[in-house]
């Protein structure tokens, strides 16, 4: 009998075409994923005269360019912009890929329509040009990043060269309680393992908390692996992912599903198997969280207060945090919930899907934003079916803007900006100094604390809001 | 790509952790081909004020580090997003090498490829180099890729961990795409084996 494998091993393994002996490893790439940023990828082909190789695995739509007040790119007055949502409609009929382009209501954020089509399938090595990859995890599938250079070799090749990383496993023990998303559970674990904890790992969410979150929460989840330094995040497929891929456009019907599953249900990790690190987070303590400097490891509690640098032993990590409480222009001691908020974004690859709303607009509902706020949906699919369910009404009454799908104010690149000195709730995945915007003071949140941001003017413990704390 | 051996320079110091590829090159300039030469937006935001005015008190600007070819940084450099533009930005500015306790796992990677050397040292010994050139008579560094070692100011010596693979890389300027293009007969033989093993792979839509 073979060792106890992890996920991560058998899918590993499935996708080596060779191995070198000093320790290179040429792997097969399922499925290609690429946006409006993939450009330079691109041009190398060109460049080399060489062709696509595998048009059938390779799948694009335009995302970070893209304007959200309008699907007419025209308006864009950027030259510089409007032309990297050209290329990519160019590539897919000069390549000959599938491409979601901006008028196809199947566009939006790569990372939230992969899962939605079910081109997200678990077992299958998946790559794209964006460090976020790591979502499509959510489904079972080994998911990472790339640069513009490996981009290019995976169009050429289908393969890609890598060192095997190592293997940590984030238990997540108890039960969430009311008002605790996925998102509080990935920013809590991203505090205690810090911005670097997952570094060389790919990491496996398991226990309790995970197996109870849906597919959504999952895909939020695995979403801000990165951040913890992770290449990859993933949890194993189960009854949840299997409801959830049933009936997609690209999922398997009739005997292949079958045979399919046969497949997905030989991935989860075998008992015994042995991960490099292991990391335990009680879920029972977790409350809705908040990122209060310039690292997603920079977190705490909304019950908590912004933290003391002079508390901190020491020097250069003191030095650090008083820097990120200065870009952050905030003081030691203030309660979270005396921080006002200037701006309001609900949206990006971490959360814009239809659950995302649904929790946002349940706090929303009945009352007014006092402060400017906006929901970015995150593709056209997610932004029917909330007009569908009536959400876009319970936004619109309250005086926050309802947009088009597209990566928006998470990264700022279509132009959707947080200005210098402003600070913004966001459900976005990173609070780098000027990720949203030169000078721009994000923290993230949840979708139901940022709408509970939007109603109050400042970051208010959303529990309170829904009558449960 | 250019070979890299090794290199004797100015080290610049930038003790911050959690560098992010979002401070090494801001989202905004993504659009622009490489030809447009990402080294003037290279830390933009940290090196210059909204009025294009350099900051004096940013590291880059003092005259101690001009011509500074080897980055001295801390713990996770090169975090957050996968833009190879971060490698552009620093290779076009002129850094041939970056030294660090850790590396974001994409940037680390994506340095390999434009021929910019990344070093992991354990922390106790990036902290004292870097306050080796902050402090001595001399900025200057030498790392030697062949001889996996990196000499500093007031007698700093340390020897470095690479893979194989990707030393060998850097020493020969090897391309990627061309090696693996030739294996092409053993990667179709893998996916016609993959592709029948998981043919459900194979469902269409209407585009």
């Amino acid at each position: 009998m073979s060792a106890p494998q992890t996920l991560f091993e058998k899918i590993w393994q499935r996708h080596v075409i060779l191995e070198r002996e000093d320790g290179a490893v040429l792997l097969h790439v399922a499925r290609h994923l690429i946006h409006d940023g993939s450009a330079a990828g691109f041009r190398t082909l060109r460049e080399r005269g060489l062709p696509l190789r595998r048009p059938d695995r390779t799948f694009g739509t335009p995302d970070h360019y893209v304007p959200t007040t309008t699907r007419d790119m025209a308006t864009v007055t950027e030259g510089g912009r409007r032309d990297m949502v050209a290329a990519l409609d160019k590539n897919a009929r000069d390549f000959g890929f599938t491409e979601f382009g901006l008028n196809d209501a199947r566009q939006g954020i790569i990372h939230v329509i992969g899962p939605e089509q079910g081109i997200t399938q678990p077992g299958l090595l998946m790559v794209c040009g964006d460090s976020h990859t790591a979502t499509h995890g959510a489904l079972g599938a080994l998911a990472f990043g790339i640069g513009a250079s490996e981009v290019a070799h995976v169009l050429a090749t289908q393969t890609l060269w890598q060192a095997k990383p190592r293997s940590m496993r984030v238990n997540v023990t108890g039960q969430l309680g009311p008002g605790v998303t996925a998102k509080d559970v990935i920013i809590a674990i991203i505090a205690q393992v810090s911005a670097a904890g997952g570094t060389g790992h790919v990491i496996e969410y398991a226990g309790p908390v995970i197996r109870a979150l849906s597919m959504e929460g999952r895909l939020t989840l695995c979403n801000m692996s990165i951040e913890a330094g992770a290449r990859a995040g993933m949890v194993a497929p189960d009854d949840v992912t299997y409801a959830y891929l049933k009936g997609r456009p690209y999922a398997p019907t009739g005997e292949a599903w079958d045979e399919a599953l046969v497949f997905w249900r030989s991935l989860p990790s075998d008992e015994g198997a042995v991960f490099d690190t292991d990391v335990t987070v009680d879920g029972s303590a977790i409350a809705p969280m908040l990122t209060w400097g310039t690292s997603p490891e920079s977190a705490g509690p909304i019950t908590g207060r912004v933290p003391d640098p002079a508390a901190e032993a020491d020097e250069e990590r003191r030095a650090s945090m008083q820097a990120a409480l200065d870009y952050m222009g905030l003081t030691a001691g203030t309660r979270f919930t005396d921080i006002p908020v200037d701006k309001v974004f609900i949206g990006s690859c971490t959360n814009s899907r239809i659950e995302d709303l649904r929790a946002a607009a349940a706090v929303v509902k009945g009352r007014k934003a006092t402060t400017w706020a906006m929901v970015v949906p995150g593709s056209g699919l997610v932004k029917a079916q909330a007009e569908a369910e009536g959400l876009d009404r319970i936004f619109l009454e309250a005086g926050i803007e309802w947009r088009h799908a597209g990566c928006s104010m998470c990264v700022g690149m279509n132009g959707d900006l947080v200005a210098a000195g402003e600070r913004c709730a966001s459900t976005s995945n990173r609070n780098f100094a000027g990720r949203q915007g030169r000078g721009a003071r994000t923290h993230l949140v949840s979708p139901a604390m940022a709408a509970a941001a939007a109603i109050a003017g400042h970051f208010a413990d959303v529990r309170e809001m829904m009558g449960a704390a | 790509m250019e070979k890299f051996k090794r290199i004797d320079a100015v080290g610049l110091p930038v003790a911050s952790p959690n560098v992010d590829t979002d401070q090494i090159i801001p989202a905004r300039y993504l659009w622009h081909p490489r030809s447009d030469g990402y080294g003037q937006w290279l830390f933009n935001d940290l090196r210059f004020s909204e009025d294009g005015k350099e900051k004096p008190g940013f590291v880059l600007n003092q005259a101690r580090y001009s011509g500074a070819k080897v980055l001295v940084g801390d713990r996770n450099f090169g975090c957050g997003s996968s833009r190879e533009h971060a490698v552009w930005a620093l290779y076009d500015h002129g850094f041939r090498v970056v030294i660090a306790p850790s590396f974001g796992d994409i940037f680390y990677n994506n340095s390999f490829k434009q021929g910019l050397l990344p070093v992991v040292l354990p922390e106790a010994e990036v902290t004292a180099l870097r306050e080796a050139i902050e402090r001595g008579n001399s900025t200057q560094v030498s790392v030697d890729l062949e001889a996996q070692t990196v000499t500093g100011p007031g007698g700093f010596t340390a020897r470095f961990q690479i893979a194989p693979f990707q030393k060998k890389k850097l020493l020969e300027g090897l391309d990627d795409i061309a090696l693996t293009l030739g294996l092409s007969d053993q990667i179709a033989a893998f996916e016609a084996g993959f592709d029948r093993e998981l043919p459900w792979l194979g469902v269409t839509q209407p585009r």
